[in-house]
């Protein structure tokens, strides 16, 4: 079938103001957003910019927005589409653009880093720890997290204040709290009870609805607001 | 602009974090990485790591060691085997110790599952040897060990690309990278380089490789004059997605997944009657292709069955969600309700860079190359023979990564900083800037849509003299058309038209090093079939290919396979 995209241009070397430009690409129904993008950019325009890497939605490149809403361009299919006139093609919202599609990704990283994304835990046995199955579920839907960006970006809170942690590092946090193995959980949640932590965020659910991977993500906000108000 | 690094680690995949964290806090230590390191396509692997911890059934290292040489055709280095299976129950600790987050049993230790090749007692019945978290293990690893790469301040040079190594006196001195963000070109100066950059299935039309696996570490040491190894030995995974190649990991059959083909039949007992779907990747991909050549694909065309829906939805939802949702994305298909389409995939690279189990890159000669490290799929150690076996290529990676930052860290003192010599960018500067001045020739699309066509269609599971040869002529001619590749984009920012180009050199020149390899090598052994010669032949071939640019054309040499406890013998499963 034949499709129209409208795909948003921006290169800082040229000086010109962002603006939009027409496409239109023969694909099937069945091929991804991410294969049309490929066929523009291999035999049309080279010129055209985009994070891609595995196709399949496990690295997490290729996170931008699609008729409005956030998504892995490799996730999306044509016939996702298939009732609508066009398929309009922006940069991931919050973040600065580098290059057309292409955002900065640096600060988003940061605040990945600032949640201290890893185990602390010491004195570890000869062998493995022992975790019983009930304990290892708590944080199994948040292990699905590819840090695509895609509820940071989506999030209203996020676009209207900067210092907002925002949904993924906080997703990145639940998975530490909630690991039995961690032995900070309580500095952990510590860290996030401030208003632009845990307390950012009021229930827009805008995060849960976009992620690709299908995390509860604004339900584990809430349980860590929970945790929080248990101490207090 | 030069930076300067002790170490400079090229791939923040699981084998270039793990060495980095081994030397990091002994070395001034830099990563470099052409994505964000949690973008690497270790990400993808799925099913599990393996190792004997014998936590669900007895196991041991010796029979993961067996069936690591067996899967291998008896082409794998056995005392890289040992050293694999031994240390592999040590790297599952440790990472459960850095907090990876496996699945677990009912008494709380690491869950295991049945994979492809592993058996108890030497081939008598399968084994669960595989360690998993659901079925994004290689994800998970790779976050956790880039939380400790945070954790110990690695410095990482994201979206920097490696173009060319810096070779001054027979030692490696250094790296050239290019920042996609601004164009420049960078010198990395350091005593040691490291590559960790991964395979390149993007040679094959079908593949469940990302688009960044092109072997550009690999194809640099081939440009640089020295040897690769086993190149011919090429995986085709089973089970990728029809018409797609996106992987549905073999756990769906450690799981109890089975393969039918249009008559409904589970067609592995005829080719693998002890261990049936379970067999070594090489065999079932021959299976199904065979199955489809004589007319028993699903209607008649080329793909068969996986079938999962006697698993129950729990166990789908709990072990294998992620393969799960693949499906139902990307073919609208239940895998609880209706089986799912799949045909073989190439999957990984037995082949590349000849290295020590230390890590050290070896030349034609098996001497080292000072300066230079190589670990993971872009290294040949050769841990995998002629296939490698489900679940070896993570451990592969923390094992033989941790292996060459303890290396380099053992070398600190031997090596000091020597000249860069005069303008090291200045030839690959004037390449690109060849390609971005040119204004007639032919855009990149085309030439590596030929190259992946033609790989795919002459050179995967079946292969003959005839088709090779044609094979290699295609990509001589293919060579020829590249020298005039153009490139719309001639800009600086994100000049993604540029890299691609690069990186069509790069899979041009492996895959005309497959296909010699291939043509060379006139039996059949593990993931390299030859239909013209589909007998193993240990009196002549059992032997590593190694293989040598020159101005000459490819020049082919053998170096011998080591064994230690098992001696060759048939391999049937």
């Amino acid at each position: 079938m034949r499709l129209k995209f409208k795909i948003f241009r921006f290169d800082p070397d040229t000086g010109k103001e962002p603006y939009f430009k027409d496409y239109t690409v023969e694909a099937e129904p069945s091929e991804r957003i991410l294969d049309c993008l490929n066929r523009i950019k291999w035999e049309q325009d080279g010129t055209l910019s985009y994070r891609h890497s595995c196709a399949h939605g496990v690295c997490g490149s290729d996170a931008m927005k699609i008729n409005g809403t956030c998504a892995l361009a490799c996730q999306k299919l044509v016939q996702d589409y298939k009732d609508e006139p066009e398929i309009v093609l922006e940069p991931l919202p919050t973040f600065k653009v580098l290059k057309d599609l292409i955002v900065d990704m640096d600060p988003f990283f940061e605040k990945v880093k600032m949640i201290r994304p890893y185990l602390v835990s010491s004195n570890p046995p000869e062998k493995e720890r022992i975790q019983s199955q009930a304990d290892r579920k708590k944080f199994d839907e948040a292990i699905r997290c590819i840090l695509c960006a895609c509820c940071s970006a989506s999030c209203p809170v996020s676009q209207e204040n900067e210092g907002f942690i925002g949904p993924a590092p906080l997703v990145q946090a639940f998975r530490r709290i909630f690991d039995s193995r961690d032995e900070e959980r309580q500095e952990r949640l510590e860290q996030l009870d401030y208003p632009d932590g845990v307390w950012g965020c009021v229930n827009h659910f805008q995060c849960t609805r976009v992620c690709p991977k299908e995390i509860p993500v604004t339900k584990s906000i809430n349980l860590m607001k929970r945790e929080l108000k248990k101490t207090k | 602009m030069i930076f300067k690094h002790d170490v400079v680690i090229v791939g923040s995949g699981l084998a270039g974090l793990r060495a980095a964290i081994e030397v990091a806090n002994l070395a001034d230590t830099a990563l470099v990485s052409k994505v964000y390191p949690t973008r690497s396509h270790s990400g993808a692997a799925q099913g599990g790591i393996g190792a004997a911890l014998g936590n669900e059934e007895p196991d041991s290292w010796e029979w993961h060691m067996y069936d690591t040489v067996k899967g291998g055709d008896y082409l794998t280095d056995q005392d890289a085997a040992e050293v694999l299976a031994t240390d592999a129950i040590r790297a599952i600790y440790e990472l459960e110790h850095l907090g990876v987050p496996f699945n677990r049993t009912a008494e709380g230790k690491i869950a295991q599952r049945a994979f492809g090749g592993h058996t108890r007692d030497f081939g008598e019945a399968p084994v669960k040897r595989a360690c998993y978290a659901a079925d994004r293990t290689g994800r998970v690893i790779l976050d956790t060990l880039y939380g400790e790469a945070l954790k110990r301040g690695i410095r990482v040079y994201s979206e920097f690309q490696l173009v060319d190594l810096i070779v001054e006196n027979n030692r490696v001195v250094g790296v050239v990278v290019y920042e996609l963000a601004t164009g420049e070109l960078h010198v990395i100066h350091a005593r040691f380089v490291m590559l960790a950059t991964g395979g390149f299935g993007k040679v094959f039309k079908i593949t469940s490789n990302c688009h960044a696996n092109t072997g550009d570490g690999v194809s640099l040491v081939y440009r640089a004059g020295l040897p690769l190894q086993d190149m011919e030995f090429v995986q085709f995974h089973p089970t990728g997605i029809y018409g797609m190649g996106v992987l549905i990991s073999e756990a769906a059959r450690g799981e109890g997944g089975i393969l039918r083909n249009d008559e409904g039949r589970r067609f592995m007992e005829e080719y693998a009657p002890t261990i049936k779907d379970l067999a070594p990747r090489d065999v079932v991909s021959r299976a199904i292709t065979t199955e489809i050549r004589n007319g028993k694909g699903i209607g008649g065309k080329d793909f068969v069955h996986l079938d999962l829906t006697h698993l129950g939805k729990e166990r789908i939802t709990e072990r294998l969600s992620d393969i799960s949702s693949f499906v139902r994305i990307y073919l609208g298909i239940d895998t609880a309700e209706a089986p799912v389409p799949v045909s073989p995939t190439c999957h990984y690279m037995m082949g590349g860079i000849p290295t020590s189990v230390d890590g050290h890159v070896l030349n034609e000669n098996g001497e080292v190359v000072a300066g230079l490290y190589a670990a993971g799929e872009c290294a040949c150690i050769s841990v995998h023979g002629a296939n490698r076996l489900g679940c070896n290529s993570l451990v592969d990676l923390v094992v033989f990564g941790r292996r060459a930052g303890k290396s380099i860290a053992g070398d600190l003192d031997q090596l000091d900083w020597t000249d860069l010599g005069d303008n090291p960018a200045g030839p690959i500067g004037e390449r690109i800037d060849r390609i971005k001045d040119r204004t007639k020739g032919e855009k990149a699309n085309d030439i590596r849509k030929a190259m992946q066509a033609l790989m795919t269609n002459r050179c995967s599971v079946f292969r003959t003299e005839n088709e090779l040869g044609e094979a290699v002529r295609e990509l001589e001619d293919l060579g020829r058309r590249y020298e005039e590749v153009i490139i719309d984009n001639r800009g600086s920012s994100f000049n993604t038209d540029l890299l691609e180009a690069l990186e069509l050199g790069s899979l041009l020149s492996l895959a005309e090093a497959i296909a010699v390899s291939a043509k060379e090598r006139k039996e059949s052994r593990g993931a390299h079939f030859r239909q013209d010669y589909p007998d193993r032949d240990d009196k002549n071939w059992l032997k590593h290919t190694l293989i040598q640019g020159g101005p000459a054309g490819p020049r082919i040499t053998f170096k011998p396979v080591t064994i230690t406890r098992f001696q060759p013998k048939a391999r049937t499963y």
